[in-house]
C-alpha cells in the first residue's frame, strides 16, 4: 500500500458550506481504516487539474512567465539602457550587428533593448492595475452586497456610472489633466476605472450567500460581520476574483499603451511599449520601429486572455466563455 | 412598456448631469482655460481680463457649470476658449465625417461576423472554426493604433516603392475633392474602415459563434429537426433568428469601444472626425470643446443602451418589462 496523504489540504481557505469538500484529517483515517485508498482533494487540485488539462493555456502562462521575467530583469538582460545612443548604427534594420536585433531608430536607439525595458513598464502597470482595481471592486462588492440598503443603491449607482461613461475619453481627459506623465499615476487612474465589472459580480455573490443557511449558523453562534465577511463569504469569490484580475492585466496593458500611443499616458523617455509604436509613426519607412513593440503588445495579451480563459474554466465553470 | 421607457429616460437624466458635472470639475480643475491664449502674442491683460469675465471664469466651478449648461442647452455648447468660435458647426461637421466612417465599418465588421459566426458554430471544431476563433483572438489582443499603423506603413510603403495608390493614408479626400460618397472619399477611409471593422468583428463573430451554439442546444431545434425538417431550414428559421437576439445587445454595448477606437483610428489616418477635434481640443485645453464631446458621446451611449433594452425586449417576447 502506497503511502496514504494524510496532510490536509494546505493552503487556500476551502468554501465554507460547500458540502463536496470534506477537510477533516478525521475523514482520512475512516478512508484507510475501511482499506480505501483515497486521495484527498481540495477545491484548489481540481481547479488545478483542470487548468492543467487546457494545453494552450498552460504553454501561455509558461510564455508569459518568461516574457514578465525578462521584463522585470531588463537591467540585466537588455544589451544597451534604454536611452543609450550609438551613433555609428542610426535607424538600421534588425541586424546581429551590435546586437541590433530589432534595429536602431534615428538616434541611434537600440529596439531590441527599448521592448525590453518597455515590457517593464507594461507589466508593472497591468499588474498594479490588476491589483488595484481588484481590491477596489471587491471592497465595494462586498459593502453593498451584504450590507444592502442605501449604500448598496449609492455605490451600484456609481458603478453604472462608470460603465456608461465613454472610458476612453474621461481616461484621456484625466490623464491629460492629472496623469502628470507619471507612470504611476498613470496607473492609478487606470485603476479607478476597471473595478466596476468585478464589484458586480462580488456584489451578486454577496447577496446570495449572505441568505445561506451556514453564513446563519454562523451568525448564530456569535460572528462579527467581519468574520462573516472575510472567512465565509469572501473565499468563494476568489474565482471570479482571480478570473477578472487575470484579463484585467490584459485590458490595461492595452488601454495603458493606447493612451501613451496617443501621447496623453506613459511620456518619453520612460519606454512604454505604447511609446515605442508612436515613435514609428514619425517614421513609416522604418518598419521595425512600429513592429517589434507592437508585436510584443500582441503576444503578452494574446498570453495573458488564454491563462484567462483557462483560469475561467479551471475556477468558474459556471461562467460563459465569451468575451468582449 | 411606455411606463418603463419614460422611467428610464428620466433616470438617465440624473445620470448624465452628474457625469457631465463631474467631467466639467476635472476639466476646470485641470489647468488654465485660457493658457493657450495666454501665450499667443497680440493679445492684451486687458483683452484676457474682458474673456475672463464675459465666461465667467471668475466665478466659482458649480455657478460656472451652471453657465455651461445654460450655454449648452440654448447656445448649442457656445463658444470654444481657444478659437472664440462656436463650437458646433465644428461638431457636426467632424460628427459627420466619423459617423461615415463608423457607421461603414460596423456594417461590414457585423455582417463578416454574423456569417463567420454562424459556419464556425455549425462547423464546431472544423478547421474554419479553428482559424475564425484565432483571427478573433488575435482581434481581442491587437492594440488598434497598431493594427492602424501597421496598414498605414504597409500602404506608404506600396506606393513609395511601386508608385500605386490604392488607399490613402490621411486626410478624408484629395484636394480639390469635397464629395461625401466618391470613389476618392473611399479609397481615403478605406484603412479606417477596415481597422475599425477588424476590433469589432472579432467581437461579433465570437458572440454570433456562443449564440448560435447556446440556440442549437436548445430543445426546439431537436424538435425542428426530429420533425424533418431539413437542414438549412432548421438553422435559418429556427436557429439564427433567435441567436441574432443578443447579438443587438453587444452592437450597442460596442458603442462605446467604437467611439474610443474611432478616436486613435482617425488620430492615426489624421481624419477631420471628431475623435481626432476631441484630441486636438484635449491637447489645447480647449475645455468647453471637450465638454462638448464627452456629453455628446455620454448621451449617445445612454441612448443606445436604451434602444438595446428595448429592442431586446421586442424580439424575445420572454422579457418583459413593467
Amino acid at each position: 500500500m502506497t503511502e496514504p496523504t494524510v496532510t490536509p489540504p494546505v493552503g487556500p481557505p476551502i468554501p465554507a458550506g460547500d458540502p463536496s469538500v470534506v477537510p477533516s484529517p478525521a475523514g482520512v483515517d475512516v478512508t484507510v481504516a475501511a482499506g480505501l485508498e483515497l486521495k484527498i482533494r481540495s477545491q484548489w487540485s481540481y481547479a488545478r487539474n483542470r487548468f492543467l488539462r487546457h494545453r494552450l493555456a498552460v504553454l501561455a502562462l509558461f510564455l508569459l512567465i518568461g516574457i514578465f521575467l525578462v521584463g522585470a530583469f531588463a537591467n540585466y538582460i537588455a544589451p544597451y539602457s534604454y536611452s543609450a545612443i550609438d551613433f555609428n548604427n542610426l535607424l538600421i534594420g534588425p541586424t546581429t550587428r551590435a546586437q541590433h536585433y530589432f534595429g536602431t531608430d534615428e538616434l541611434g536607439r537600440d529596439y531590441f533593448s527599448r521592448v525590453i525595458w518597455g515590457i517593464r513598464t507594461s507589466e508593472e502597470v497591468g499588474i498594479f492595475v490588476a491589483v488595484v482595481s481588484s481590491i477596489i471592486g471587491l471592497v465595494v462588492g462586498a459593502i453593498a452586497g451584504y450590507y444592502r440598503g442605501w449604500l448598496d443603491n449609492v455605490l451600484m449607482r456609481v458603478t453604472d456610472l462608470v460603465l456608461t461613461l465613454p472610458a476612453l475619453a474621461i481616461l484621456l481627459v484625466l490623464e491629460a489633466l492629472f496623469g502628470g506623465a507619471s507612470q504611476w499615476r498613470t496607473s492609478l487612474i487606470l485603476a479607478g476605472f476597471f473595478w466596476t465589472g468585478l464589484a458586480r459580480i462580488v456584489r451578486g455573490i454577496f447577496l446570495s450567500l449572505r441568505e445561506k443557511e451556514y453564513v446563519e449558523a454562523a451568525k448564530a453562534s456569535g460572528a462579527g460581520d467581519m468574520r462573516i465577511m472575510f472567512r465565509h463569504i469572501l473565499p468563494n469569490t476568489m474565482g471570479p476574483v482571480i478570473v477578472n484580475g487575470t484579463l484585467a492585466v490584459a485590458a490595461a496593458i492595452l488601454v495603458e499603451a493606447a493612451l501613451s500611443f496617443l501621447g496623453f499616458g506613459i511620456k518619453p523617455p520612460t519606454p512604454s511599449l505604447g511609446v515605442l509604436v508612436a515613435d514609428g509613426e514619425t517614421n513609416p519607412q522604418a518598419w521595425w520601429i512600429t513592429v517589434f513593440p507592437g508585436l510584443t503588445i500582441v503576444l503578452i495579451v494574446l498570453c495573458v486572455n488564454f491563462v484567462g480563459d483557462g483560469l475561467r474554466d479551471a475556477l468558474d465553470p459556471t461562467q460563459r466563455r465569451v468575451r468582449a | 412598456m411606455l411606463t418603463y421607457i419614460t422611467r428610464r429616460i428620466l433616470y438617465s437624466i440624473p445620470v448624465l448631469i452628474v457625469s457631465t458635472f463631474l467631467s466639467f470639475v476635472a476639466v476646470s480643475y485641470g489647468g488654465d482655460p485660457l493658457g493657450t491664449l495666454r501665450i499667443q502674442r497680440g493679445i492684451s491683460q486687458h483683452t484676457l481680463h474682458l474673456l475672463y469675465i464675459q465666461y465667467h471664469l471668475n466665478k466659482p466651478v458649480p455657478v460656472r457649470y451652471w453657465y455651461w449648461v445654460q450655454d449648452a442647452v440654448e447656445h448649442k455648447f457656445g463658444n470654444s476658449l481657444i478659437t472664440l468660435q462656436p463650437i458646433w458647426p465644428d461638431v457636426t461637421r467632424t460628427m459627420g465625417h466619423t459617423l461615415q466612417v463608423v457607421l461603414t465599418a460596423e456594417l461590414l465588421a457585423m455582417v463578416i461576423g454574423i456569417v463567420i459566426g454562424i459556419i464556425s458554430a455549425i462547423r464546431q471544431y472544423s478547421i474554419f472554426d479553428y482559424v475564425s476563433t484565432s483571427v478573433s483572438f488575435l482581434g481581442f489582443a491587437m492594440p488598434v493604433f497598431w493594427l492602424a499603423l501597421l496598414l498605414q506603413i504597409l500602404f506608404v510603403d506600396i506606393y513609395l516603392h511601386w508608385n500605386i495608390r490604392i488607399f490613402y493614408t490621411s486626410g478624408l479626400n484629395s484636394p480639390g475633392q469635397y464629395a461625401t460618397w466618391s470613389l476618392d472619399r473611399l479609397q481615403h477611409i478605406a484603412l479606417p474602415v477596415v481597422t475599425l471593422a477588424l476590433i469589432s468583428f472579432a467581437v461579433y463573430s465570437r458572440y454570433m459563434r456562443a449564440s448560435m451554439l447556446d440556440v442549437l442546444n436548445t430543445d426546439y431545434v431537436r424538435t425542428a429537426r426530429a420533425k424533418g425538417l431539413p437542414e438549412w431550414r432548421v438553422i435559418m428559421g429556427h436557429v439564427f433568428r433567435n441567436a441574432l437576439i443578443p447579438i443587438t445587445t453587444v452592437a450597442a454595448l460596442n458603442i462605446g469601444a467604437v467611439f474610443g477606437g474611432a478616436i486613435i483610428t482617425e488620430q492615426v489616418f489624421t481624419l477631420d472626425g471628431i475623435g481626432f477635434y476631441f484630441l486636438r481640443s484635449l491637447g489645447s485645453l480647449d475645455i468647453y470643446a471637450v465638454m462638448a464631446y464627452l456629453t455628446l458621446t455620454a448621451i449617445a451611449i445612454i441612448l443606445f443602451n436604451l434602444i438595446a433594452d428595448i429592442l431586446y425586449g421586442f424580439l424575445d417576447p420572454r422579457i418583459r418589462y413593467d
